[in-house]
């Protein structure tokens, strides 16, 4: 919503300042966006007189003119304008001077040979118009050397406001000056509109065709014709505020549509009457009709659009364009002004499907007031007489204008309540009614009132919307703030769940393991999504902002790798990465999961990669991936004493180098594992890449303990001791199943077995591998002799040999 | 070894005692490695040794000249004993440092990063945790909500009206319709995690809700997915002028400065009334914002009072109940509190730009020791 300070200062009467009213407007929340005056980028420009002007010796176009710009002796200047001419007056920049059309600040210069000091503009080379076709003239009483701004008027800084949508009342220039006088920077000037009295009945008649439950599209419909109106460019005050504000002036009778959009925030039409064929029906528009409209466009409508239609068919597409056919130009004579009220919802809709922006569905769809319905045409018809002339037919209406009559019953303690603040009720009741809210006292309680709902508010509903009017003109900075400490005056509790908390704990484990952090997008393309088991239709987005963000990831990985590969495109192959975050299995709000994963490429491995002093590590592999899913479970604290892990991974793993982590059959947590060249491949990504995502709402809670005592902790007296066993199995045999065996041996005694080598080639049979394990005997109630010793040993050999068909090496 | 010249029979005169000391300890003393003195050793007090020796002559002595003499020697075994023992020791250490000496490395040669050294905490992560850190202290839990919503849990509920222009302010994301006709959507603000927790939890409440939101929106200032921070609080006595308190407390702790001015501004939610956008006081002096000084004001947050209409909408009663509501830009915190001149860069995953903005795994917030140092 634009508005300028002479233009306000027809609704205010007031001496405060622009700096003051813009300071003012944005407290009570008129929130200004800028303030931009023309002057600004125009002030070098001046009014100067051509005292002679001869044709230039080289060049057939041009001329070499003397010009007086009030700044001592007439200066050389080279003209190409054909209109440039002795004793005329025009606009000079002399040099020195920024040029805004051409964004250049203007030098002295030799053109084709002869000195030029400056330079006559053209209108558009001050972005007044797009009229190049020669300089400016101005008419003879211009003063010389005074500047064009001051001249021309055009020092008039425009003041631009963000406008909330809850405002319809200040998309009208008498609706801010309203809300500034109750700020208290001036008096509201309350025009009276007279009703003109029509001469003849209106020839046109309006029908409202409508079911009855689509009344509400089209609740009323004024209309009024003038007759015998001589149509022209409107005055020129009408046609310079139009042009502050950045419209342009058309003709008079379509400039006063637009003028009282912004000056009373109330749309019009106006219909070329000689073009309207039989009267006028308003009904949904019939789908597959097409209008052109007045922005030179075609649009198809379909029955959610609301048009006014005469018996040729579509006119004007209601509250948002009118129709070209229709429109009114130099030739229009007889003239149908339409004041109409329509339903804001049906506007915001229509106006968003059709993809058209207008003043008029700006104000329709925040809604006009509907008490200025009918005196927005007197409005109208006393401009178009006015400049016009023309005789004024009665006023039809068409429907009824509906009952704005609202009150609210309003404690005055409600400002307290809500704000804290303390205020008269004499300050509130002042603040309400200057608003033009109206007070009925309550009879037999000086607490409350009924406080009546101006028309022009539909906004205000109830207690808490009157308490935003009062507290936003009373000043919101008088609201004193007030501790609100915890209820509970104690040391702070703890306050996150579990998954909250292993959330944050696994982000930092991860990155202690030298993974980097990132976020990745939640959508994904469809190909992707579907790669890695999503891309159901139900996790499509309908909109996308782009076709390769369309769906929800079902993984974290696509995007990390997709991430990793980026980093190695700018030369930075040896990254790792992880991200915690959102995945998704369906649209249900439980089939959203937190997941952690993270990706090494090439050789970002956990101690660091690639080619070093002391040795080359090589690329990360799966037994890194392992290890960071495996140390994240340790580092959130997951009991893994019921982890399973097998070979194998979903498919876009390596098939024989990964693994799955589960806690049952059912309840997978996690993979790890290389990703298979292909799903790379898919992913425009090159590797090898390790990876592992872990689910975080998958993993079992610890066990509740109703103290945080640990369990006792056992220390023998005795040494432990160590005994190595090399066994040959076949090679399908998983290690982890030989040390479970081993440690199934003598449960008590074998405090732990792990691998120190696995071997296969030379001195073992084909399609087997030795694997040599090392056991810790931990004695607790005597030291072993070499019999107890060798008895365990014969126990160890003989468990393994049983569950996986293992022989000692010989 | 030179043979002290002594009687044959009798007792050795003081004089060769003398003579053997001084040769004895000579050669201890001459001795440039243990072989060498282990010779002198075996010279002295060995089977065939010089002292061995004359302590063998003392049998044939009068018992006294053997008692003289016999101290004498003794005397003369001690001291020769002990100078063998610290020379000795002066060897083993002498050779150790040899060996040492040689075993030097080139220590400048650099080591392999350390992995604590290269990972990185995202800054969003790094910020949701110093709020967490805030408000856990203030007594606000942490709400959670799905990202795929309804429409009525982002809007309706939320006193959007059907159609309405602050709708289309939205630029939301829509899913396709579902069979039934219903359509979900990315939820727009973290808004519908307000309406979840009233549903759920009779007041008071006091939660924070942080997340990932979603608008259709793409430029330079704006990406499709963003994160927000919103707070709640709901019981029969919260006021505006108690959110101005949370509001400057915890703009306090967040950008770890002694004070802030803030400056509200009135406007409009559909799911607030009063609202409020607040901006804060800055200085932009050289491109670096600061806060707690200066005269700028930069917009950061909206806010209000939860309108009685979202909280009928939820089960609570206006007249019994009121509350105030706040919602923030986490990526825009973070960006004016650790100075990313873009938003973009936060979902690259470029780990030049992680490296340098990111933060070390260990540095957790506490209030305790200063969110970000």
């Amino acid at each position: 919503m634009k508005l300028t300070l002479s233009w306000l200062k027809d609704h205010l009467e007031t001496s405060a300042s622009l700096g003051e009213i813009v300071e003012t407007l944005t407290r009570i929340g008129l929130e200004v966006e800028h303030v931009e005056n023309p002057a600004d980028k125009l002030k070098d420009f001046v009014v100067a007189y051509v005292v002679e002007a001869k044709q230039h010796p080289n060049a057939d176009r041009l001329r070499v003119c003397m010009v007086d710009y009030g700044a001592g002796a007439p200066i050389q200047v080279v003209c190409g304008a054909p209109n440039a001419r002795a004793g005329m007056k025009g606009v000079f920049s002399p040099v020195g001077a920024y040029i805004p059309s051409k964004k250049i600040t203007l030098a002295q210069g030799i053109i084709r040979g002869v000195e030029s000091n400056g330079m006559l503009c053209s209108a558009a080379e001050l972005e007044l118009s797009d009229d190049h076709d020669g300089v400016i003239e101005l008419p003879d009483d211009a003063k010389v050397g005074q500047r064009y701004v001051d001249f021309a008027g055009l020092n008039e800084p425009v003041i631009d406001i963000n406008l909330t949508p809850n405002r319809p009342d200040a998309a009208g220039i008498h609706g801010i000056a309203r809300d500034l006088a109750a700020a208290g920077l001036g008096k509201l000037k309350e025009h009276s509109i007279k009703h003109i009295e029509g001469k003849f009945p209106c020839p046109v008649s309006v029908k409202l065709d409508f079911t009855h439950e689509d009344a509400h599209l089209a609740p009323a419909f004024a209309l009024r014709l003038v007759r015998g109106v001589k149509n022209g460019p409107s005055p020129e005050w009408m046609r310079k505020r139009l042009k502050d504000i950045g419209l342009r002036p058309i003709n008079a009778l379509v400039d006063i549509t637009n003028y009282l959009a912004f000056d009373r925030a109330r749309p019009l039409h106006v219909f070329d009457a000689g073009k309207v064929a039989g009267n006028l029906v308003v009904r949904r528009a019939r789908a597959g009709e097409e209008v052109l409209a007045l922005d030179g466009k075609t649009y198809r409508l379909d029955t959610g659009n609301v048009v006014i239609a005469d018996d040729r068919g579509v006119e004007s597409i209601a509250g948002i364009m009118g129709g070209e056919h229709s429109g009114c130009d130099e030739t229009t004579t007889d003239v149908l002004i339409e004041s109409a009220l329509w339903d804001a919802g049906n506007i915001a809709r229509s106006g968003r499907a059709l993809g058209i922006v207008t003043d008029a569905r700006y104000r329709f769809e925040r809604g006009v007031d509907p008490a200025f319905c009918v005196p927005g045409a007197e409005l109208a018809t006393h401009l178009v007489m006015q400049f016009c002339g023309g005789e004024p037919s009665q006023i039809v209406v068409a429907g009824a204008i509906p009952g704005t009559e609202r009150a609210i019953e309003f404690p005055f303690s409600e400002v307290r309540r809500l704000t804290g603040l303390e205020l008269e009720t004499s300050e509130i009741s002042g603040i309400l009614e200057k608003l033009g809210f109206g007070l009925m006292a309550w009879a037999t309680n000086s607490e409350r009132v009924h406080v009546k709902i101006p028309s022009w508010r539909p906004d205000v509903e109830g207690k808490a919307d009157l308490v935003e009017e009062i507290v936003r003109i009373a000043g919101i900075n008088r609201v004193v703030s007030t501790p609100l400490p915890r209820e509970e005056q104690a040391i702070a509790k703890p306050i996150l769940t579990l998954l909250q908390k292993r959330t944050r704990q696994a982000r930092r484990a991860l990155a202690s393991r030298g993974l980097v952090e990132a976020v990745t997008w939640s959508f994904i393309s469809k190909e992707r999504a579907t790669l890695f088991d999503g891309g159901a239709p139900a996790l499509s987005l309908a909109n996308p902002i782009a076709a390769d963000l369309s769906d929800m990831r079902p993984s974290l990985l696509p995007g990390l790798v997709a991430a990793a590969q980026r980093n190695a495109d700018r030369g930075l192959g040896d990254v790792a990465l992880f991200e915690v975050g959102q995945i998704f299995k369906g649209d249900g709000e439980k089939d959203q999961r937190v997941n952690a994963a993270g990706v090494r490429r090439c050789g970002a491995r956990p101690s660091g990669g690639g080619r070093h002093w002391s040795g080359v590590a090589g690329n990360a592999d799966v037994f890194d991936a392992k290890a960071d899913a495996m140390a994240l479970l340790a580092s959130l604290g997951v009991a893994t004493g019921g982890l399973q892990l097998n070979s194998g991974a979903p498919a876009w793993f390596h098939p024989g180098r990964s693994g799955t982590l589960r806690f049952g059959p059912k309840n997978i947590v996690g993979w790890f594992g290389e990703l298979h060249p292909r799903a790379l491949a898919a992913l425009d990504a090159s590797g090898p890449v390790a990876a592992f995502e872990i689910v975080l709402d998958e993993l079992p809670a610890p066990k509740a303990r109703p103290t945080k005592v640990k369990g006792r902790l056992e220390l023998s007296e005795f040494m432990p001791l160590e005994r190595d066993f090399a066994f040959v199995v076949d090679r399908g045999v998983n290690a982890a199943d030989i040390l479970r065996a081993a440690q199934g041996a003598e449960r008590t005694l074998i405090a732990d077995a792990s691998v120190f080598d696995v071997y296969e080639g030379v001195g073992i049979p084909d399609g087997k591998k030795s694997v040599a394990i090392a056991v810790t005997l931990q004695p607790r109630e005597k030291t072993m002799t070499d019999v107890d010793i060798e008895a365990v040993a014969a126990r160890i050999v003989a468990e393994v040999g049983r569950k996986t068909g293992a022989t000692l090496r010989g | 070894m030179a043979k002290a010249g002594h009687p044959i029979n009798g007792a050795p005169n003081m004089s060769d005692l003398q003579t053997l000391e001084s040769q004895t300890l000579a050669a201890v003393a001459a001795a440039a490695d243990e072989a060498t003195l282990e010779n002198v050793r075996l010279g002295a007090l060995g089977k065939k040794g010089s002292i061995s020796a004359l302590l063998s002559t003392l049998g044939k002595m009068s018992p006294d000249e053997r008692k003289t003499a016999g101290a004498a020697i003794n005397i003369l075994k001690d001291k020769v004993g002990e100078a063998l023992r610290a020379r000795r020791a002066l060897l083993k250490d002498a050779a150790l440092d040899a060996r040492l000496a040689t075993e030097t490395v080139d220590v400048t040669l650099p080591v392999r990063a350390a992995a604590v050294e290269t990972g990185r905490i995202h800054p969003i992560s790094q910020v949701m945790d110093e709020l967490t850190a805030i408000f856990a202290d203030l007594g606000f839990s942490i709400a959670e909500g799905p990202d795929v919503e309804s429409d009525d849990y982002n809007f309706t509920k939320l006193n959007f009206p059907e159609g309405h222009p602050a709708r289309e302010m939205h630029d939301t994301f829509f899913f396709n319709p579902a069979a039934d006709g219903t359509r979900k959507l990315l939820r727009t603000h973290t808004s519908p995690v307000q309406v979840r927790t009233m549903l759920n939890v009779k007041p008071p409440i006091r939660v924070i809700c942080p997340g990932r939101t979603y608008r259709c929106d793409s430029d330079q200032t704006h990406t499709p997915m963003f994160h927000q921070v919103e707070g709640l609080v709901v019981d029969k006595k919260a006021h505006l002028g108690h959110l101005k308190w949370i509001l400057e407390e915890s703009c306090k702790a967040f950008f770890e400065v002694s004070n802030v001015k803030m400056r509200f501004r009135p406007s409009f939610f559909p799911f607030t009334e009063p609202s409020m956008e607040v901006d804060i006081q800055c200085s932009r002096k050289g491109g670096e914002i600061r806060f707690g000084e200066g005269e700028d004001w930069l917009e950061i947050l909206g806010c209000g009072m939860v309108h009685p209409n979202v909280l009928r909408n939820c089960g609570i009663d206006p007249d019994e109940y009121q509350g105030f509501a706040w919602g923030m830009g986490i990526d825009r915190i973070a960006m004016l509190k650790y100075g990313m001149p873009d938003l973009r860069p936060f979902f690259e995953a470029d780990v030049r730009w992680l490296s340098h903005y990111g933060f070390r795994p260990l540095d957790f917030p506490t209030l305790a020791g200063g969110l970000s140092s």
